[in-house]
């Protein structure tokens, strides 16, 4: 295999007309796909639309049986599996904290592929989890055991071990999923924040208000395939609402942040105001 | 849009600031080595070798004829001649040697089990591989009436096969702790029957043989055993420290410890074969010794206060247990008894209590 180079062109990390699926079960077929460099972006889809084994292809979790997945310029699966781990964070959707770990060893585990057997808690290691707690605001409950903590605060330390992972690029696989709203929001804008200082961050989310009113760049997937892709005002409208999501509703704009906002019309409704982006369904 | 929580952005840290891990760490950073250790584990693992030291002098004064621990130590360092050099070293010291080293081995093997399958249930002696490197012995002594070292082969072949089995039996799109462990009950009972089945079938004198094996002792163990034995223990032990750091990572799951650089299949067979493997080499050489793979871990876990299943303190507390297992079974008995006899007296009331609090706990 060629040595992985990292060149100047087209976005670091691309799907290219790859067919991935668990087994012999194909979920999607000839599916392509860019993830812009230093986006925020989020992929939307009803439930089965292939989403989860999208970010799965990105993070090399499940191999294409055709295709590739090129990252830097290179097939991911040419890198050595710490080469990856360096370049791409993953935070799965269902991982396992043992029982009674505290929250600052919990985010050192994220040091792994920098460390070796005879180095295993250098400076920058010490330096990342610190950088990774602090950013995360878990530093107060650096020494408490996770199985005591809240959701949110167990989410965000999850989100600290994978930022001491160093890694450019971040892949959340429905980080919001099991919080109540406020700590959604408020794990949603740290996320947002990171992607200020410059990660490059994909998330699979449920939430089409809380995907269109951050991401910078919205993927639409249904039956394994892409149906729209591009900045969100483009592409949350009615329309693709109902065919994506087979939903009838009214895309109105977000009154404090001024993206597009779904509301369902529900079965029988019809809208009481008139809106003024006349998208309706 | 304003919450309380918006200061992702200062990630300044404090020049010369501390990770605290909520205990105290040892951090030794120096030639290149740089290593993070509790220090409760160290401490642990230290009083634990002193306390092993102490029994093994104890057990090594203990006997038909008694010695003084003076005795002991001054024949251990070579400062003996005549009788009491024999005692200690050519008599008394391969069964203590062979008690500690297989203990050990037993804790690790445990140890690397239950870690890999995130389940305090996952023992050799309970999946079977323990049971499976019997009816590798039994078909040595039994069909082929091998030697001595046939024997040990055939329980070595037995337990691995044992593995391989319950691990295809229980593959299904890679392989879930759980499954395996139901698998391996399952594989357990079967064997358990086989084994019983193949000493009926037998006569009298081979299944008198059998049975003596097959119920775990250190009795007569030679040096030739202890350092053959202490042989294959030390590369596996050394194996299973190098395996350590993915064993720790693949603790957050599959998912989690792929996408930080571990290679998680070729990991988790490596662990299996090592944890087999250490099960394999104690049964081969002493006949199964169950129960101490089972508890050492967890005793260790509960000393050391650590999250993980730690190697290094539940080896020290296997070697520990069995060395006083194997001195209650000797000396502290009516009548002496194989070492197997007592681990599965103890262990079985630690498995009562286990399965007591695991089914309270999910009801």
């Amino acid at each position: 295999m060629s040595t992985p180079t990292s060149t100047g062109d087209g976005p670091r990390l691309r799907v290219e007309s790859a067919t991935i699926g668990y087994d012999k079960r194909v979920i999607s077929e000839g599916l392509s796909a860019a993830i812009p460099d230093k986006s925020f972006t989020v992929i939307i889809g009803p439930n089965a639309c292939g989403k989860s084994t999208l970010l799965r292809g990105l993070s090399r979790l499940l191999k294409p049986s055709a295709g590739r997945v090129v990252l830097d310029g290179a097939d991911i699966n040419s890198f050595k599996t710490k080469e990856v781990a360096k370049r791409v964070g993953l935070l799965p959707q269902t991982s396992v904290a043992p029982d009674g770990i505290t929250v600052a060893d919990l985010v050192a585990r994220g040091r792994y592929p920098h460390q070796g057997f005879m180095r295993q808690w250098t400076e920058d290691d010490e330096r990342a989890v610190l950088r990774a707690m602090h950013q995360t605001s878990v530093t107060d409950l650096s020494g408490r055991a996770v199985d005591e903590l809240s959701g949110g605060q167990r989410q965000r330390v999850w989100v600290a071990m994978a930022l001491a992972q160093h890694t450019g690029i971040m892949l959340l696989d429905e980080p919001t999923t099991f919080l109540d709203i406020t700590h959604q929001i408020e794990l949603m804008e740290l996320f947002t924040d990171l992607h200020h200082v410059g990660h490059t961050l994909v998330a699979v989310l449920h939430d089409l208000n809380h995907a269109a009113r951050y991401a910078t760049h919205l993927i639409a997937m249904k039956e394994g395939r892409i149906v729209a892709e591009g900045a969100p005002e483009q592409v949350v409208t009615a329309e693709l609402v109902e065919e994506v999501f087979g939903l009838r509703c009214l895309v109105v704009p977000d009154p404090v942040a001024g993206t597009p906002q779904v509301v369902p019309l529900g079965r029988d409704r019809t809208p009481r105001f008139e809106v003024e982006s006349g998208s309706r369904g | 849009m304003s919450t309380s929580f918006t200061h992702a952005r200062a990630t300044q840290t404090a020049p010369g600031e501390r990770v605290d891990f909520g205990r105290r760490v040892l951090v030794v950073r120096r030639r290149g080595i740089a290593v993070r250790l509790e220090w409760r584990s160290v401490l642990v693992c230290a009083a634990l070798a002193l306390a092993a030291a102490g029994m093994a002098v104890l057990a090594l004064m203990t006997g038909s004829y008694r010695l003084g621990p003076d005795q002991v130590l001054s024949a251990l360092a070579g400062g003996e001649t005549g009788l009491v050099h024999d005692i200690v070293v050519e008599w008394r010291l391969p069964r203590v040697a062979a008690a500690l080293v297989f203990g050990a081995a037993l804790g690790a093997s445990g140890a690397v089990l239950q870690s890999l399958l995130r389940n305090p249930l996952a023992d050799p002696g309970i999946i079977g591989f323990t049971q499976g490197s019997y009816t590798g012995a039994l078909i040595v002594i039994l069909v082929v009436n091998g030697t001595y070292w046939q024997l040990v082969g055939g329980a070595l072949l037995g337990g691995m096969a044992t593995a391989l089995a319950v691990y295809v039996l229980a593959y299904k799109q890679g392989v879930q702790g759980f499954r395996l462990i139901v698998v391996g009950i399952g594989v357990s009972a079967m064997l358990e029957s086989l084994n019983i089945w193949l000493v009926l079938k037998a006569d009298l004198e081979q299944a008198m043989a059998a049975a003596a094996w097959g119920a775990g002792s250190l009795n007569g163990v030679s040096w030739d055993q202890v350092a053959i034995g202490g042989a294959a223990i030390t590369v596996l032990l050394l194996l299973a420290g190098l395996l350590s750091r993915p064993m720790r990572q693949m603790e957050l799951g599959d998912d989690a410890a792929a996408s930080q650089g571990v290679r998680v299949a070729p990991a988790r067979l490596w662990l299996i074969v090592v944890g087999v493997a250490l099960t394999a080499t104690v049964t081969a050489a002493s006949g199964p010794i169950v129960f101490i793979s089972l508890v050492a871990p967890q005793i260790a876990r509960r000393l050391a206060r650590t999250a993980r299943i730690a190697l290094a303190p539940a080896a020290f507390v296997g070697a520990l247990l069995c060395l006083a297992a194997d001195y209650i079974a000797q000396h502290l008995a009516p009548t002496p008894l194989p070492v197997g006899v007592v681990t599965v007296v103890l262990g079985g009331g630690y498995l009562g209590w286990l399965l007591f609090t695991e089914a309270r706990r999910r009801l």
